[in-house]
């Protein structure tokens, strides 16, 4: 089951770099995604199962989540991913923004680079061995690199050099804490050392204290930097803003939890040796200072697709605050890693429309959403309100489970940072979307006019229901697995 | 052995100080090439009565990738993009040593507050430690993107060199993975290089400045 | 009788100096096709410049007629301690290897000092470089020494260099060679050689020592050159001391192979000369630097070991 999950979508991706026709390729991608998506539900209902034995690959429930989400995220991508790349002539294109001409990339190798991302990160939630863990999170950078170069111009070029330098080097030294880690394992009397999730976190792992802390801090910088927590957030507003808008959906919903899951696992073998304080201690001040820093580039940002990307700064760093408080934090986190990959994708394809209505990533020169295009218009303040974390969306729970954690463990300080950074973040947002849903279009010349699509509304219509109702209702099923993840990293 | 696997290690610390002080791009490349000879060789002297399979292939796998195919890969990409052959750093040469030579006291002291359990040589962690400052000293102060990918190269490996000291049979998987990415690494990073000079007609990434807050 | 044989050495090593010199000119005349003066040629030109009257310019003072002897005063003592082929020298405390590089210091100063005190530009403009350089190369050879010092467990040279083969070990190997490395750029950098200075030339601006003494005559001229041969000397004693670590016992042998070791010294910086093409001036200082570094991994490879 773990392998297909893996292997399926590997090698649809190969496939589908040899497919010479569109239609076929693309009837390919529609396949892989519902299949993976069974498979998912599948295993969810099949259930987690305990980091036990010498396995490689397995799904415990926090590697059961984030493949959900994956799965989930990949599918509304297909969907909107298909209408799109049927709109996408093979011809050159004007840049909205110097008016050049570019060239966009092959549609084959899109397809495949997004079949092989999705097995990437796949693999990422099923790995149960650290080196497995790095070498699928490192493939993921590797597989995605050519999709932010889609559109060949040298904007998304300049994006995509960031992306692969700084991730790389940011990956290497999570290799780097790998090996420590592995040392830290390996016990004074000769016995060997195994990077095996299960054989850390178990009763008769001892681990070196000195090394493991230093092992931690390598990890936690390296694949924060992944995740796109500050000050290694270099990269993310560049690739995200500058991605076709469903990667960005996927970099920003699926990708940057899969970052998240190896400092998790990171924090989970911290927690099993004792050395839980040290690495919460770490994450909160890095969960801190990422919402700080979003919340000051949001506010006044002109393009709303950096601004979306510096959201996602900022709700990368309430996870890791949420891990670092630890309690209720704890499960509040890995709630918020629900709602906000959902919420985020939703509001990156809406955001797809919007560029492709208007032909400008600009806020100032967007007036008159709700009139140009409706529904677009609709969701694009729904999201606002669930990317804010407002009630009655999913957001606002998991927000407030992560600030009644803060204040119930006597973190006064850090809930009031919290709040001063949700609040900035809110007034920042809200300001300029209402200006871009409300107003009148004036007589600006639009690229692209008549009814929505179908194909570009529906799979962000799905996505903006599924926060809703995890706003109003959390399925007992959803709960357990979520409790189940919290457990791990000293949650209750 | 012990005597030999310090030897190595120095040898690696050389060349990567000769890495920092060297102007032409050919002869960093063939620098960086050495350098997986000598992690290649260490690989054996590590373990020098388990010759089994198992380090013989780590050993060929990282001398044929780091030596062979690395070099070729960013030859043909210095060839292809016609890019001029002096480094042309932001930080001087002089200073560049200096500062290579400055972390290495700087590498012994962290080395002396992580001790390895049962180290084949006390030098592997500080060395290690150093390659992985020089590399990453050498990503910020290089201009042109073929150095900053050589400057990745030897970060990765100093991680390589710790890698080494904890070879175990059952992850060959694992390690042979980590070589497949770095090499699909360099691989990606070359094919961007090109497409770089391509859309810019140069290769300077301090020109790369469009996209910012 | 250790006194006695330590006073022997310190006169063959004063008489010995000039001969340096004139193997390294024949070395070079050898590599090119020449037949070169003889080796005893610095000998006559010393003879010759001491039985010549000294020319004064009028705008020098005193300070200038003062320099060379100085200078010659203090190279003079600083070659009576280092050691000869594992014996002790005859000035010998603890930590005495420091006085040594301040007595090559005081040189320096005497040198530039009168070079200044001419008002020359050109002259001037070479006691600037010198000093720049100076400044990089003495750290390097402090260094080095400490290495050694380290190694040793000792900071007197004659200790150092008497017993060193007992201190080293095959660990110490690599640290040791570096430490060469870096003493053997100090000496060329010191001693005014290719590739940083050549020591032929009066004519190029791009000159550094030889500049500096442009307006010697006579018996000070004669003293500036005796005093560079023995700096040559010291300098390259303690390379050699390093290089040559193990002494057989017999004072006789061990003395001929210090000497022998010497002469390969000077052939060897002969052939370096011939080889090789000055360096442009601004990389002198890099490869200065790249030799700190050298000495700098040395020092902590030995600092490592204890």
């Amino acid at each position: 089951m773990s392998l297909a999950l893996f292997l399926c979508p590997l090698l649809a991706g190969v496939a589908a770099f040899f497919i010479r026709a569109d239609i076929p390729r693309r009837v390919l991608l529609a396949l892989s995604a519902t299949a993976h998506l069974i498979m998912t539900v599948a295993a969810w209902i099949i259930g987690p199962s305990p980091a036990v034995g010498e396995h490689l690959l397995g799904l415990d429930a926090c590697g059961l989540l984030f493949l959900m989400i994956t799965s989930v995220l990949f599918m509304a991508a297909t969907i909107y991913g298909i209408g799109y790349l049927a709109r996408e002539k093979p011809v050159h294109h004007r840049d909205f923004e110097e008016g050049e001409l570019f060239a966009n990339a092959p549609e084959a190798r899109f397809t495949g680079c997004l079949l092989l991302f999705l097995s990437t990160m796949t693999l990422v939630a099923l790995s149960r061995h650290f080196g497995l863990l790095w070498v699928a999170i490192e493939a993921t950078t590797l597989a995605s690199a050519p999709l932010i170069y889609f559109h060949r111009h040298h904007r998304s070029l300049e994006a995509t050099w960031k992306y692969l330098l700084i991730c790389s080097v940011g990956i290497a030294l999570a290799l780097l804490g790998n090996f420590f880690l592995a040392i830290a394992a390996t016990d004074a009397h000769g016995g060997g050392a195994s990077l095996l999730l299960s054989s850390l976190i178990g009763p008769e792992a001892h681990l070196n204290g000195v090394w493991l802390k230093a092992a931690f801090i390598l990890l936690l910088v390296g694949y924060g930097t992944k995740m796109g927590l500050a000050p290694m957030h270099t990269w993310l507003p560049d690739a995200h803003s500058e991605a076709p808008s469903v990667i960005s959906a996927l970099l920003s919903g699926a990708l940057l939890n899969c970052a998240f899951l190896g400092i998790l696992r990171a924090q989970q073998v911290c927690v099993a040796a004792g050395l839980g304080g040290f690495g919460r201690e770490l994450l909160v001040a890095f969960g801190l200072l990422s919402m700080a820093l979003a919340a000051v580039f949001i506010i006044g940002q002109a393009d709303y697709k950096r601004m979306l990307a510096y959201s996602s700064i900022e709700h990368v760093g309430i996870l890791a605050l949420g891990v670092g408080l630890g309690g209720a934090g704890a499960f509040g986190s890995m709630l918020h890693a629900v709602n906000h990959s959902l919420t985020k994708a939703m509001l990156f394809l809406v955001a797809g429309n919007i560029l492709a209505a208007y032909g400008t990533k600009s806020v100032g020169d967007i007036r008159g959403l709700t009139r140009v295009a409706p529904i677009s218009g609709v969701l694009w303040l729904a999201g606002l309100l669930a990317i804010t974390g407002s009630p009655p969306f999913g957001t606002f729970v998991s927000e407030l489970t992560i600030l009644k954690a803060a204040l119930d463990g006597g973190h006064g300080l850090v809930a009031f940072l919290y709040l001063f950074a949700l609040a900035a973040v809110f007034i920042g947002m809200a300001t300029s979307f209402l200006g871009m849903a409300y107003g009148s279009p004036g007589n600006r010349e639009l690229p692209q006019t008549g009814p929505e699509r179908w194909s570009a509304v529906l799979p962000s219509i799905g996505l903006g229901l599924l926060v809703l109702i995890l706003g109003l209702y959390l399925p007992g099923g959803l709960r357990a697995t979520l409790l189940s993840a919290a457990a791990g990293m000293g949650g209750f | 052995m012990a005597a030999w696997v310090e030897t190595l290690l120095i040898l690696l610390t050389l060349t990567n100080l000769t890495l920092v002080a060297m102007s032409r791009l050919g002869a960093c490349i063939r620098t960086v090439a050495l350098q997986g000879i000598v992690l290649g060789l260490l690989t054996i002297c590590v373990h020098p009565h388990t010759p089994s399979l198992y380090v013989l292939l780590l050993a060929g796998g990282s001398i044929g990738l780091k030596s062979v195919v690395f070099p070729l890969l960013l030859g043909r990409a210095m060839r292809d993009t016609h890019i001029r052959h002096e480094i042309e750093p932001f930080v001087g040469y002089g200073v560049s040593i200096l500062v290579a030579a400055l972390a290495l006291p700087v590498s012994f002291w962290l080395g002396s507050r992580l001790p390895l359990p049962r180290p084949a040589s006390t030098l592997i962690v500080p060395l290690a430690f150093h390659a992985i400052l020089t590399g990453l000293f050498l990503i910020v102060s290089r201009r042109k993107a073929i150095t900053q990918v050589l400057g990745y190269l030897v970060l990765e490996n100093g991680i390589y060199t710790f890698g080494i000291c904890l070879v175990q049979e059952s992850t060959l998987l694992v390690e042979l993975g980590v070589l497949l990415d770095i090499f699909v690494a360099v691989f990606v990073m070359g094919i961007t290089i090109f497409h770089i000079n391509q859309e810019f007609n140069h290769i300077d990434t301090d020109r790369l400045s469009a996209l910012r807050d | 009788m250790q006194a006695v044989v330590s006073i022997i050495h310190w006169l063959v090593a004063l008489a010995l100096a000039p001969l340096l010199l004139g193997i390294i000119g024949r070395t070079k005349a050898f590599f090119a096709g020449r037949t070169g003066s003889p080796f005893l040629q610095p000998y006559h030109d010393l003879r010759k410049l001491l039985g010549k009257g000294a020319v004064y310019s009028h705008t020098t003072t005193w300070v200038f007629r003062a320099a060379p002897m100085v200078g010659l005063g203090a190279v003079f003592v600083a070659s009576g301690m280092v050691p000869f082929g594992g014996s002790p020298a005859v000035i010998e405390f603890p930590a005495d290897l420091i006085l040594v590089v301040y007595l090559l210091g005081l040189l320096r100063f005497a040198t530039v000092l009168g070079a200044l005190d001419t008002g020359s530009s050109f002259e001037g403009m070479g006691a600037s470089r010198e000093v720049q350089f100076s400044a990089l190369a003495e750290p390097v050879l402090l260094l080095a020494l400490a290495t050694l010092g380290r190694q040793t467990g000792s900071y007197s040279l004659s200790t150092i260099f008497v017993d060193i083969a007992e201190h080293l070990s095959i660990h110490a190997g690599p640290a040791m060679l570096m430490g060469a490395v870096a003493l053997l750029v100090v000496f060329l950098v010191e001693n005014a050689r290719i590739p940083v200075d050549d020591p032929n030339t009066h004519l190029e601006l791009t000159m550094i020592h030889e500049v500096m003494v442009l307006d010697y005559s006579g018996p000070d001229f004669a003293f500036v050159l005796y005093g560079a041969a023995l700096k040559l000397w010291v300098l390259g004693a303690l390379l050699v001391g390093l290089v040559i670590p193990v002494h057989v016992g017999i004072r006789l042998i061990d003395s001929l192979l210090f000497v022998l070791g010497m002469f390969a010294l000077a052939f060897l910086v002969g052939v370096i000369e011939s080889c090789m093409a000055r360096l442009r001036l601004l990389r002198v200082p890099q490869m200065l630097i790249a030799a700190g570094a050298f000495a700098i991994f040395a020092l902590v490879l030995v600092l490592r070991q204890t």
